[in-house]
């Protein structure tokens, strides 16, 4: 089980205690400015449980980073939050509507508002760069083809790929993709973004050039985003308010340069990347020996 | 543990019974969102295309194939009672009532049915239906429903090439290698062969096996598991279901057409 810290550490570093169960999250940050508010959220996969009473907030305007190590449900969460899951228990807010209680028609009209880079681009295999990041706006505007182009041409700039609009997506690395799935993210013009782990497989021009672009959008546009990821460094370079999640709970928040100062084993280990710690890199299962020693199969 | 199998025959009944209604909750959301095809009519064009031109080579030369065949066995038949003549009747009814509709909407299920899961479950595994749900379009309308639509309409007109291809097929047979007289040929078919009962039962059997050929590969990639493995069964899933509705409705189609 993952040992939770009691409060203390950094000046404003709240470091949740897990097994207490409180709601630190929510008492703390439950204020007008809040866009997405996450309460007592619980989700189970089958008998395991995903999220446990979480709770956090996003602020309107600011880039929030949700970290944590993998199998936490950090992309799970960006899914509850989009409505693409629906909560066991608990609410998931936008703007103060349920989004788990929407209808279709409802929540097609929120996720209009909304953008969302997926970890693996999700482009659509079949077009090519230039018409995937035209398609929503094909899709919800009645644009004329030579301003549908302009606004292509700039998004796919801003991203660095106007070069290869006339790629398909076959011929893109990995991290291209997501660019591309950024630029189709944007198109748009969302008040929210949602990234799901965009520094993967980046290189490392291209990661400063993302890194820099996540910020600078979400302040020339006024966005508020969400950040998935456990790239600390990168992460901490542009998030306001940072929320370590572990065994279906906030273990700590707070501005990065507080949780940088932040002295708890479970934090230290995360964002130093120490392989030892409470948080153990072998999955729970008997000891070596006696796997090895056993007649079982498998 | 006594009750062990008793549970787990419970549980596959109950999935079972959640699957067939899924894939009727998704029939029904695919017939409402018909207007999709009206207000773009290109999507359902190059569903046509992909579905219907695409299969012609495999639809027009097993066609040819099953007409020869036809020819062959059905003049040794008819020959031994004195109707040899009838040959063209024989190989055009049977084509156009029988074979062209089943052995079309088979040979669907396995080129354009299998393509079809294929290309919505790893739509699904690579999250592209995903990624269209958060750009708020409907994958439902936008992807499968035009598919529908092209598979109930490229599956008649399919049936039409093979039983054409089949006639002729026949026709070479008969007349060109058993010596059989091309105008017996062709008056006894165009006589005996009747519009309302042969060739628009044919019809309508074709657009039923269309609906169900298509709907069965669509429901199979829109739920299957996203992985390889996954997308490899709901392949697999396509055709045998497929062909096993498609003889199963011929028999109850046949019986309510030509039952008496």
């Amino acid at each position: 089980m993952m040992p939770s810290q009691g409060p203390g550490g950094a000046p404003g570093v709240r470091v949740e205690d897990a097994s207490a169960g409180t709601n630190g999250a929510a008492r703390a940050s439950a204020t007008d400015d809040v866009l997405v508010r996450v309460r007592d959220l619980t989700f189970r996969r089958g008998e395991r449980v995903i999220f446990d009473g979480l709770d956090l907030d996003i602020r309107r305007g600011a880039v929030t980073a949700v970290m944590g190590p993998s199998g936490t449900g950090k992309t799970t969460l960006l899914k509850l939050i989009t409505g693409q899951l629906r909560p066991d228990a608990g609410r998931v807010e936008i703007g103060g509507v349920a989004v788990h209680e929407l209808d279709k028609s409802a929540l097609y009209r929120l996720r209009r508002r909304m953008g969302m880079l997926f970890q693996s681009g999700a482009l659509l295999t079949d077009l090519n760069v230039f018409d995937n990041v035209a398609y929503p706006l094909r899709e919800h505007t009645d644009l004329s083809p030579s301003l549908l182009r302009k606004l292509v041409l700039l998004k796919l700039e801003a991203v660095g790929l106007r070069g290869a609009r006339a790629l398909m997506p076959s011929e893109l690395s990995g991290g291209m993709a997501r660019r591309v799935a950024l630029a189709r993210a944007i198109a748009l013009d969302p008040e929210m973004i949602l990234y799901d782990e965009p520094f993967t497989g980046q290189d490392p021009i291209s990661m400063g050039a993302l890194v820099s672009l996540i910020r600078q959008l979400n302040d020339a546009a006024n966005l508020t985003s969400v950040l998935v990821s456990h790239d600390v460094a990168e992460t901490s370079r542009i998030a306001d308010h940072v929320y370590l999640i572990s065994h279906g709970r906030v273990v700590a928040q707070g501005s990065p340069a507080e949780i940088a100062a932040e002295r708890s084993t479970w934090v230290r280990q995360f964002m130093d990347g120490q392989a030892d710690g409470p948080v153990h890199f072998h999955y729970p299962g008997p000891s070596l020996a006696e796997d090895l020693l056993s007649r079982g199969g498998r | 543990m006594l009750f062990d199998p008793l549970a787990r025959l419970g549980r596959g009944g109950l999935d079972a019974l959640a699957r067939f209604g899924r894939a009727h909750r998704l029939l029904l959301a695919m017939v409402l969102g018909i207007g999709e095809v009206l207000r773009r009519p290109r999507l359902l064009i190059a569903q046509v295309y992909n579905v219907g031109v695409l299969s012609m080579l495999i639809v027009g030369v097993s066609g040819l194939f099953v007409g020869m065949v036809l020819a062959l066995q059905g003049y040794y038949v008819l020959a031994r009672f004195g109707a040899a003549e009838s040959l063209g009747l024989m190989v055009a009814a049977s084509l156009v009532r029988e074979l062209g509709p089943v052995v079309t909407a088979l040979l669907v299920a396995g080129r354009a049915g299998s393509a079809l899961t294929a290309e919505i479950g790893l739509m699904k595994a690579t999250e592209q239906l995903a990624g269209l749900e958060l750009m708020a379009v409907d994958p439902v309308r936008r992807i499968l429903v035009p598919r529908l639509f092209g598979g109930v309409l490229a599956m008649p007109l399919l049936a039409a090439v093979f039983s054409a291809v089949g006639v002729i097929g026949g026709y070479f047979v008969g007349i060109g290698l058993l010596g059989v007289d091309a105008g017996a040929f062709w008056s006894q078919m165009q006589s005996a062969v009747d519009f309302r009962e042969d060739v628009v039962n044919g019809v309508i059997k074709s657009l039923v096996f269309g609906v169900v050929v298509t709907w069965i590969a669509l429901f199979q990639g829109y739920d299957c598991s996203p992985t390889s493995e996954g997308v490899s069964r709901a392949t697999t899933r396509t055709v045998v279901h497929g062909a096993l509705a498609v003889l199963g409705l011929d028999f109850v189609l046949t019986a309510l057409m030509f039952g008496g």
